[in-house]
């Protein structure tokens, strides 16, 4: 998604002027994501341009406000009734750091699954806690998008569970090393592993190799923007 | 002092090349004002140890105390007793007296305990209206409906001196709003002092947990520390 429909959505509810949106903004998603000025007027600029909203006169204290236009609204209204693509998130890099893990040799899976777990129960409980402060009507915006996020962090230690259950029944637990001059690529000492970061896994920092690697299993990750 | 406090806990079930490590060396405390949670795959020992925590079971070898109480050191009956004043439980199966009230089964624990009638009903009715349940002290447990019933297991869990509750799986088979709210509860209860030990398969339970604990066969093999606060994370997460 971007700034753009929230912006468009935001001016629905009638003109308003950047830094307006931008407070706006960000309470309905009760500061989970943060604008900077810029890029709320930077994308202002481009709904300017596509006819999607217009300019109105100055007010008295210089502030320029915005209304929607018609083709707008039917660029919002389009947008909501569109579904979100699957394909159109980002590659997961927790399932292709999983597949990695078990097809390379010296990794421990358990050790990697159990550090991926306990991130995301953590993830889990800040959210959670996050909920139980959310307890006004006026919250409920923000406590159901904290939602999506926790039935996702959820969904993600099922899938967790689940592969530990996987390995047990299929594999052995330690990927052997077929040549005991290899370099272990994770040691596994105290257990400790780097696990991906947050639920919303797939920001861009798999690096391109594992991404090429694992693209055959990942169809979904192919092309991602 | 911690409410519960489990030091170097082994169980074993059987002998010699049949013995079955339950429990193979736990450290656990659990301070007042805080839940933890435990999780692990089934045969992991999460119910072992609640049950030693509880005083249900005595582990092979280690230490457990109850506000700040041995509990190896008590005899059969003090241990009963200890039980009875320091430690609520709540099960999955809710183990409430269908012959008896609401009310009267929230009561029950002080009146075992010797308390006399009227002071424990007093004491039920507080613990009823903590968990919003006033209205229906009256009615049995078959007239009210799983949530409900479970507010009541909460609220007995927490009458009188008792400050350490145990609760294995307590949302059991309700469905996700009404088992949310048991945990918001659970919650609010151990904000106001009490201590929480929770045994849950769900992710989504452990996360109003301040520890979550990881077993695997018998051992503790993980735990998510102490929370960042929620500004922190609106912060970090920009």
């Amino acid at each position: 998604m971007s700034v753009k429909y929230g912006l468009l959505a935001l001016l629905e509810r009638g003109p308003m002027y950047g830094y307006q949106l931008r407070v706006a903004f960000e309470a309905s998603t009760g500061g989970a994501w943060p604008l900077n000025i810029g890029q709320v007027y930077t994308t202002l600029n481009r709904l300017e341009r596509d006819a999607f909203v217009s300019p109105l006169p100055e007010q008295d204290g210089g502030q320029r406000s915005y209304e929607i236009t018609a083709a707008g609204r039917a660029e919002l209204a389009t947008w909501f009734a569109t579904p979100v693509e699957r394909t159109d998130r980002p590659r997961d890099e927790l399932a292709i750091k999983i597949a990695l893990a078990i097809t390379t040799p010296g990794v421990d899976v358990r050790a990697v699954l159990q550090a991926q777990r306990t991130a995301t129960i953590r993830t889990l409980q800040e959210y959670t806690r996050l909920k139980a402060r959310a307890d006004q009507p006026d919250d409920l915006p923000w406590r159901l998008s904290l939602e999506a996020m926790l039935f996702h962090a959820e969904a993600e230690t099922r899938w967790l569970d689940h592969c530990e259950t996987a390995l047990v029944r299929h594999a052995p637990s330690v990927t052997p090393t077929p040549d005991a001059s290899t370099t272990p690529v994770m040691p596994k000492p105290d257990g400790s592993t780097t696990p991906v970061a947050g639920t919303e896994s797939g920001d861009h920092k798999t690096d391109q190799k594992a991404d090429r690697k694992a693209s055959a299993d990942h169809k979904r990750g192919v092309g991602s923007p | 002092m911690s409410l519960l406090e489990m030091r170097s806990v082994h169980r074993t079930h059987g002998h010699g090349a049949a013995a079955v490590h339950a429990l193979a060396g736990v450290d656990l405390t659990v301070e007042p004002g805080e839940l933890v949670a435990v999780m692990g795959p089934s045969g992991s020992g999460k119910s072992t140890l609640l049950n030693i925590a509880g005083g249900l079971d005595r582990p092979t070898s280690g230490e457990v105390s109850v506000e700040g109480k041995r509990l190896g050191d008590l005899s059969r009956s003090a241990l009963a007793a200890l039980r009875r004043r320091h430690v609520g439980y709540v099960f999955q199966d809710l183990n409430l007296v269908p012959s008896l009230t609401a009310a009267e089964n929230v009561a029950l624990p002080l009146e075992l305990d010797g308390v006399g009638l009227r002071r424990a009903r007093r004491a039920a009715m507080a613990a009823l209206a903590e968990v919003d349940l006033e209205a229906l002290a009256g009615r049995f447990p078959d007239d009210m409906s799983g949530g409900q019933q479970q507010r009541v297991a909460i609220a007995r869990a927490l009458i009188g001196r008792r400050r350490l509750v145990l609760a294995d799986e307590p949302t059991g088979a309700l469905d996700s709003v009404t088992g949310e709210a048991v945990l918001r509860l659970l919650r609010g209860r151990v904000d106001a002092g009490a201590a929480g030990l929770i045994v849950t398969h769900e992710a989504r339970h452990a996360g109003w947990a301040d520890r979550v604990v990881f077993l695997r066969d018998g051992v503790v093999v993980d735990a998510s520390g102490p929370l960042s606060t929620p500004d922190d994370l609106l912060i970090t997460r920009g």
